[in-house]
């Protein structure tokens, strides 16, 4: 079967820094893979070259969604890539700080509906209707993430755990079959991340969204992940499944730097 | 050919003017990431202060020369206190705002200068005392370019000269260019932000007031209103060359000049302004780097 | 407390402002009869009034930034206009009141009282039009007086030409509002905010240098004069009539306004404005087209100068670019921002304080400008979210509150 995302030897270049060097990955279809690495090795960058917001100097990045034939995404646009259903969150969060929690859901319903300006200034019946499904959905998404008690509150004055959820509710709102999340337990307490755990394992398995994800938290990456990869300086060093991962000498390195004695 | 080259000289010295204003546009853009509209009220003021000084001046009955450093002097000194002033009030507040506050205030910040101006003085226009002295070697050149022409060609070259001077090679140059690159890494390692960014308004509202007195004495009027159009068109400059370079603001204050100068000689002077403002509209939208900028990528 | 060091600071302030002032508020010079004007008066002004002022400016900066740390606390107030609408009955006889007046209004007043309100109506039509632009999609146009005069020469010229109407011109000048919005807003609105600024500030003049070089289309400086009221089925109007029923055309337009913008503002196009204005990288990864949101956002505001401009062509009969210079969009921008950005009733009374005060507070009209450059950074400075904050809409559902239909 085809992998659902399939990066093929992608380069990009900033000057003459080198931010990724031919990298390769893949996720399959219902799959929890991990990308790790110190900081500073081009993880984010390589979530910007996928999501749109960069666009690679070289290489593929083919995406074959459930049902439908695979596409090359490489130099979309970040709205038309989410369109075809990657959907991603922000290291640094970057919700909506002065809408409601409900709003920031139905933001990313904006992709899956339609009405335009001469509906919304009317009111017309199918403006009506999809408005209510769009409160239906987001609300039924807010729910399942746990949110719902935050409903009408300013996405600004929520606590910081429940703001890295509000963006994966978010980004949930958009249908996605591929979630990116970028750091999704920094700054979260033990509880925090412990709950953030059984949550993305929850839309792994119930909504078959299929999930890759940068974190540095290591037992949080070793208790989810399928598979995990591991980048320094912008290449690939390791890649594999966590036990695997943990006793690879090349991330060793990577993590501790070379011993001087050898 | 005469005529070419008299436009072309003509655009020379209007240049200078605009990359004079420009040099200080594109310092504090460079430092704040922020389009300081009153800059072009320091430029007025700065004109103001002189013919006021001068006049003063004349009065007692003091000789021209000296008359023309002591107003230049104070010109500067003023200009660049009430660059430093305004920093404090209407921007540092707003360090942490939304830029779009920043930029109402900067606006509201140029209204508020020019009546201010409007009320105290006057809404004439008054003439201004040719401050610059002829020199009498140029005189058989005096058809193609005048003394004063010289003079304001020389001084922006100057101008550049010991900014890019500054910026490059003096500690104050470092701590300013280690602010632009990333505010809080250069707090961290020690800079004061806080004074680097005062300085940036004071060194750019000196230059925009040297301008200022060149230009006013040059053309011999000014009113309250001439900070406005001469900001937009320097403002243009600094980006038509690449904001946050020095070299750049000089460069696109010259192309600047130029295109209104052949533009004015050969097709109408009716449009003057609007050829400014096509340019600018077109180098946004085709090449928003500049000249000499450098394309980057926005920070995600 | 007054202590000490206060009042120090407060001196040397004080000083400072009256060595930065000196020579432009002191001397006065007047070079052809070469005679200098020495006025110490302003100097004792300047220090007295520098002095007291630095305290008022220092108790603002505590309290705002006491506000901040009670907000990160979470003791936020609820805004004002939110207080009001939670209690209906209030709410419903603030309305009741407000419609009252309006409808008795001309009736009651002067006609020349009458004109004025007209004037400050189309400049909370003009200010709600700008408020999508700014307050929702948090583009900075500063060109948007350009839009007005497009309004205003397009009823103007149709009607000297062709004698057409002003219920035909209406929905023709938002038309061509909303083309022009589009064509400069296509290769513009790709840039950063900061340059949308400038580019639509320079587009503006280049609207204005035109009308008043290109004598042979818009008759240059002199204007166009004897530009026909709006007609109600034919009637002839006296001065006075005519007058009310601008008043009221106008008072409908507004209405109009208010009810179109407030269901914008809680659609699906509003939210991605808003989003938009709040995070351009995030709005993108949600799948929000950008350009193309913008584009509506410019474009319909664009609309609502336009219609204003006909309206204003029609009020005063003569127009001429003198009523569409840079100052008239900075009188519209303060407006949106004294008002409150995203607020439909901030805006609104942001436009009747504006217009109306210095209409009656004569003393004041010479200050005008000045005050309202002090007002943009002062409201930047102290209370950015302006007299009446924006309120975003409370959704309820069942099991709370009844049914989400506010």
């Amino acid at each position: 079967m085809e992998p659902i995302l399939d990066v093929k030897s992608i380069t990009m270049d900033f000057g003459g820094l080198r931010a990724l060097d031919r990298l390769d990955l893949d996720v399959q279809k219902g799959e929890i893979v991990a990308l790790i690495g110190p900081n500073g090795a081009g993880k984010t960058t390589f979530f910007n070259c996928i999501t749109g917001l960069y666009s690679p100097t070289r290489g593929d990045i083919l995406i074959t969604p459930p049902g439908k034939k695979t596409e090359r995404i490489n130099g979309l646009k970040p709205n038309h890539v989410t369109e075809r259903g990657l959907a991603r969150t922000f290291q640094n969060i970057r919700l909506f700080q002065n809408m409601t929690v409900l709003e920031n859901v139905m933001i990313g319903r904006h992709c899956r509906t339609r009405t335009g300006v001469a509906g919304a200034m009317l009111r017309l019946k199918s403006a009506r209707e999809e408005e209510q499904t769009i409160v239906d959905h987001s609300r039924a998404i807010l729910e399942r993430i746990g949110l719902s008690q935050f409903v009408n509150d300013l996405s600004k004055n929520l606590p910081y755990g429940a703001q890295r959820r509000l963006e994966i509710a978010r980004a949930m709102a958009t249908d996605p079959f591929l979630l990116l999340l970028d750091e999704p337990a920094a700054g979260m307490n033990a509880q925090e991340t412990r709950e953030l755990d059984n949550l993305i394992k929850k839309i792994c398995d119930e909504d078959g969204i299929s999930i890759l994800l940068i974190e540095h938290d290591m037992k949080l990456v070793m208790s989810l992940s399928d598979r995990i990869f591991v980048m320094d300086y912008g290449r690939k060093i390791a890649q594999g499944t966590p036990e695997e991962i943990k006793n690879d000498p090349e991330v060793i390195k990577a993590y501790l730097g070379e011993d001087p004695d050898a | 050919m005469e005529y070419f080259i008299e436009l072309f000289l003509g655009g020379l010295t209007r240049g200078s003017i605009y990359a004079l204003i420009a040099l200080g546009y594109t310092m504090v853009y460079g430092i704040i990431e922020l389009i300081n509209f009153a800059h072009g009220e320091i430029y007025m003021i700065g004109a103001f202060t002189a013919l006021i000084v001068a006049s003063v001046l004349t009065l007692l009955g003091f000789n021209e020369l000296s008359i023309l450093v002591i107003a230049s002097l104070c010109a500067v000194i003023w200009a660049a206190s009430y660059g430093f002033t305004i920093e404090k009030l209407a921007y540092k507040p707003l360090r942490k705002a939304p830029r779009l506050s920043a930029l109402i205030s900067a606006i509201g910040m140029s209204i508020f200068l020019q009546n201010y101006v409007l009320l105290a003085q006057t809404s004439d226009f008054l003439p201004f005392p040719a401050l610059m002295p002829e020199f009498g070697f140029l005189e058989p050149y005096a058809h193609i370019m005048s003394s004063a022409e010289v003079i304001i060609v020389l001084t922006t070259a100057l101008v550049m000269a010991a900014l890019t001077f500054l910026i490059k090679f003096t500690r104050l140059g470092k701590a300013m260019r280690a602010t632009a690159q990333d505010r809080d890494m250069a707090l961290l390692s020690g800079v004061n932000v806080n004074r680097v960014i005062s300085f940036t308004f004071i060194i750019g509202s000196a230059t925009a007031a040297v301008g200022g007195v060149l230009i006013a004495s040059h053309i011999g009027m000014i009113n309250f209103y001439i900070g406005f159009i001469a900001g937009i068109k320097a403002f243009t400059a600094a980006v038509l060359g690449g904001i946050g370079s020095v070299p750049g603001a000089v460069l696109g204050g010259m192309v600047l000049g130029w295109t209104e100068s052949f533009a004015t000689g050969y097709v109408s002077s009716d449009y003057e302004d609007v050829f400014a403002f096509t340019l600018l509209v077109l180098i946004l939208i085709f090449r928003p780097e500049g000249i000499l900028g450098r394309s980057t990528t926005q920070k995600v | 407390m007054l202590t000490f060091a206060e009042i120090k600071r407060s001196v040397l302030v004080s000083l400072w402002f009256m060595f930065l002032t000196f020579p432009i508020m002191v001397v006065r010079v007047n070079p052809i009869e070469e005679v200098v004007e020495w006025r110490w008066r302003n100097l004792i002004v300047i220090g007295a009034g520098s002095f007291a002022l630095s305290f008022v400016w220092r108790y603002m900066m505590a309290r705002k930034e006491a506000g901040l740390k009670r907000k990160e606390a979470g003791g936020e107030k609820a805004p004002l206009v939110r207080r009001i609408m939670d209690r209906p009955r209030l709410s419903r006889s603030i309305v009741g009141l407000v419609v009252a007046f309006v409808c008795v209004f001309p009736f009651l007043f002067s006609t020349y009282q009458v004109t004025i309100m007209s004037t400050a109506l189309i400049y909370v039509m003009l200010g709600l039009g700008l408020n999508i632009v700014i307050g929702l999609a948090g583009l900075l146009d500063l060109g948007y007086v350009a839009f007005y005069a497009v309004g205003a020469y397009s009823y103007a010229l149709l009607n000297f030409h062709f004698g057409v109407g002003f219920w035909i011109a209406l929905p023709l000048g938002g038309l061509l509002g909303a083309l022009f919005g589009v064509l400069l807003g296509f290769p513009v609105l790709r840039l950063r905010g900061d340059y949308l600024a400038i580019v639509t500030l320079g587009f503006g003049e280049i609207i204005r240098l035109i009308l008043e070089n290109w004598n042979e289309f818009s008759f240059g400086p002199s204007g166009i004069a004897g530009i026909s009221r709006p007609g109600f089925f034919g009637i002839d109007m006296s001065l006075n009539t005519a007058t009310i029923y601008v008043y009221f055309v106008l008072i409908g337009l507004v209405i109009l306004t208010v009810f179109f913008v407030n269901r914008l503002q809680n659609s699906r196009i509003g939210r991605a404005w808003v989003a938009l204005r709040e995070d351009e990288i995030a709005c993108q990864a949600m799948g929000i087209d950008k350009t193309k949101t913008k584009l509506t956002a410019f474009a319909l505001g664009a609309t609502w100068a336009g219609m204003a401009g006909v309206v204003f062509a029609a009020k005063t009969t003569f127009i001429n670019p003198a009523s569409f210079t840079f100052l008239e969009s900075a009188i519209i921008l303060s407006i949106v921002v004294l008002g409150g950005m995203g607020s439909i009733p901030g805006v609104i009374l942001g436009a009747l304080v504006l217009i109306l005060l210095p209409e009656y507070l004569r003393a004041f009209s010479d200050y005008r400008m000045i005050l309202f450059g002090a007002t943009l950074v002062l409201m930047m400075v102290f209370r950015p979210q302006g007299l009446i904050t924006g309120v975003r809409r409370v959704y309820r559902f069942q099991g709370d509150n009844g049914r989400n239909e506010s």
